[in-house]
């Protein structure tokens, strides 16, 4: 059976046009980039083509963008780099609810010594930008704050973040891996100087990503090695992800339109829906502020895992926050950063869309999804039917 | 994912016995919703003091939940006495097992058929007694040196998979770390009887003759043991070892770790010139 697939913030299809693009780099054209012959140098060619590809979408210039092997290493890039280019600064300002590429870096940081501020976001997972900028110091080597959260959806301001920071002469890094594709971004009207992005969110294949690096940001590298990348990153180009990045970026402009109308059309349909259909259940962030594409509903009384094998016996994909779920035995830091009750964050499901879902599949997780809930919550000791005070609510 | 048994797979999906018991003779809730899961049981008994109905509610995971099925579906037709001795490995051996990091899905079972039969018989939940060690899931110093000794857990993780207990902030890991020890340690006490001299010089022979020499007579060399005293193993090298500078250290690795893994865990081999 085919999978009706909601779990796009965790990877996307490849698009058919992107493997179509990438497959003759695996077969007749290994050469590599970096040779003096026409073999090699047809290749280079193409390279820069992806470059320039990535560079349009995010308004930026070719030489602005460095190919890397995933969003992880672009953040490490990034924030590495600015300490090391700043070596008289020791603070580091981030948030509670970025992805742990950001997070378990700035951790580790801490223990080598540099002062870590995570700001708090509120009930809707908002960044309150007055805080953000009384955090502000001449100490400050770098801010990384996320463009878009990877489980609500939720949108901070970066841009203003970022011109903040600029006016104290403070470098500004965001991670834009859910945002790439799915929003405008122009790096030509902001003051944005790093940005990291992941290929397999937006229909490219794993393991490639990239860094957008504004001219004039001094810069160290991460990996060592080569002239490869002008010496900003080493390593020979993984030529045939770089070729479907080009694409997939190319693609995503050209579907931003849909994205942003058809896309966000089926995930307002499905939640709009099981608010209607299922009974104490709540968004989770900003509705107004937020991805097109993405849903974080709260089932109250049921746990996330359960909900998820139960949606798995309908091949539909989709993720959760619960403790289950997250790794660990708690529920995602996101949820609790936020102050989501226990009751609400352990049974939490993230939908993530894309453009090659259909109303079908949306129609399909309205007509199973309620089913499943009132199930489990028959299971539930802390449900009763038609009461509305639960029995033992803790947290 | 996690890799579930099609039987854990089997009672997730199509659970058993679910719901409560009508007046029932034991019945007990464990777990709590900030914890991610909580399981309510309740039982029956015939007038021959058998269980002829179980049923339970549970809140939480896949695992949780079958756990809470294969209990129901256990303890059916057991006197309380038999329901008694059901351990956490008997829910997730009658499962087919369970991932290690959803063990504590089986000790939440047990945890609930304890106090249900407390319960019954009008005493205290074994459970809730205790000084809390980890104040983020609430788990006691008894629930942790429980399971440490039941299912023979040697670290702290393993104590997370089991009780959760230090899968959050992860304050509570030296206690943890502490009650394993004390635990451990009981147990080397009882299975380990005190060895009079003689027989632990006989031992010591034994050991080296069967384990070591054959080791050392492979590259030339060859062992004496000259006297024990105490603790300690007094030992002359022959042969290659005699001369050999890394001889100190084919001591302390080899014979040493031999020494205490078969006779002694306290022996220190000492060399002599003689
Ligand atoms: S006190 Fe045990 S994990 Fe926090």
């Amino acid at each position: 059976m085919k999978p009706i697939y909601l779990d796009n913030n965790a990877t996307s299809q490849v698009a058919p046009e992107v493997l179509e693009a990438m497959l003759p780099f695996l077969q007749d054209f290994y050469g590599n980039p970096s040779s003096m012959h026409t073999f090699g140098g047809q290749v280079g060619r193409r390279v820069s083509q992806a470059r320039e590809q990535v560079a349009n979408l995010l308004g930026a210039a070719p030489d602005e963008i460095i190919f890397t092997s995933c969003g992880t290493e672009s953040d490490n890039t990034a924030i590495r780099s600015a300490l090391a280019t700043n070596p008289g600064k020791r603070h580091i300002i981030t948030t509670r609810v970025e992805h742990p590429a950001v997070l378990s870096l700035t951790a580790r940081l801490a223990q080598e010594g540099y002062r870590v501020t995570e700001l708090p976001v509120d009930a809707e997972g908002r960044l309150n930008l007055e805080q953000y900028a009384k955090s502000l110091s001449p100490d400050t080597a770098i801010v990384s704050l996320m463009w878009a959260n990877n489980e609500t959806g939720v949108i901070f301001p970066v841009e203003e973040a970022a011109a903040l920071a600029h006016n104290r002469g403070i470098l500004f890094h965001t991670d834009a891996v859910q945002a790439v594709g799915k929003i405008p971004i122009d790096l030509r009207k902001n003051s944005i100087d790093m940005l990291s992005l992941s290929g397999h969110k937006l229909h490219a294949p794993k393991g490639v990503g990239a860094l957008y690096v504004r001219k004039g940001t001094r810069f160290s590298p991460f990996l060592v090695g080569g002239h490869q990348e002008k010496g900003r990153r080493g390593g020979t180009e993984n030529v045939p992800s770089i070729i479907a990045l080009g694409l997939a970026c190319d693609l995503a402009g050209q579907k931003m339109e849909t994205e942003n109308t058809v896309v966000k059309a089926l995930r307002d349909k499905l939640e709009n829906s099981l608010l209607i259909k299922v009974p104490r259940c709540r968004v989770n962030g900003d509705r107004t502020q937020r991805l097109p594409n993405t849903s974080n509903i709260s089932f109250e009384f049921v746990e996330g895992e359960a909900i998820l094998l139960r949606l798995n016996e309908y091949a539909i994909c989709a993720s959760s926050g619960s403790a289950c779920t997250s790794g660990s035995l708690q529920p995602s830091h996101v949820l609790r950063a936020m102050g989501v009750p226990f009751t609400m964050a352990h049974g939490s499901i993230r939908f993530s869309l894309s453009i090659y879902n259909t109303e079908k599949d949306i129609d399909a997780v309205i007509d199973t999804m309620p089913g499943i809930i009132e199930n489990l919550r028959a299971l539930s000791p802390y449900w009763e039917v038609g009461d509305s005070i639960c029995a033992g609510v803790e947290g | 994912m996690w890799e579930y048994t099609d039987k854990v797979k089997e009672h997730f999906l199509n659970p058993r016995n679910v719901g409560e018991v009508e007046n029932p003779d034991g019945v007990a809730t464990v777990g709590s919703l900030a914890c991610g899961d909580a399981l309510k049981l309740t039982f029956k008994l015939d007038e021959n003091g058998r269980i002829t109905d179980a049923r339970f509610k549970t809140f939480g995971c896949a695992s949780a939940i079958a756990s809470a099925s294969a209990l129901t579906e256990m303890i059916k037709g057991m006197t309380v006495e038999e329901a008694a001795k059901v351990t956490n490995q008997d829910i997730a051996n009658f499962l087919g097992g369970l991932p290690e990091e959803k063990m504590h899905c089986s000790v939440m079972g047990r945890e609930a058929l304890e106090a249900a039969i407390a319960h019954y018989r009008g005493e205290p939940a074994p459970t809730e007694e205790g000084k809390i060690i980890c104040e983020c899931f609430g788990v006691t110093e008894e629930e942790i040196a429980r399971v440490v000794r039941e299912n023979n857990l040697r670290t702290i993780e393993e104590v997370t998979n089991y009780t959760k207990a230090g899968g959050g902030c992860g304050g509570c890991h030296e206690a943890i770390q502490e009650i394993i020890d004390r635990v451990r340690g009981e147990g080397k006490a009882v299975t380990r009887p005190k060895l009079s001299n003689i027989q632990k010089i006989k031992m010591i022979e034994e050991t080296i003759d069967r384990e070591i020499r054959p080791l050392l007579q492979q590259d030339g060399g060859d062992l004496e043991l000259i006297d024990v005293v105490g603790n300690r193993v007094l030992v002359a090298t022959r042969g290659a070892c005699a001369s050999c500078a890394a001889s100190q250290l084919t001591m302390k690795q080899v014979v040493e770790a031999k020494l205490r893994e078969l006779v002694w865990p306290e022996l220190e081999v000492e060399e002599v010139s003689q």
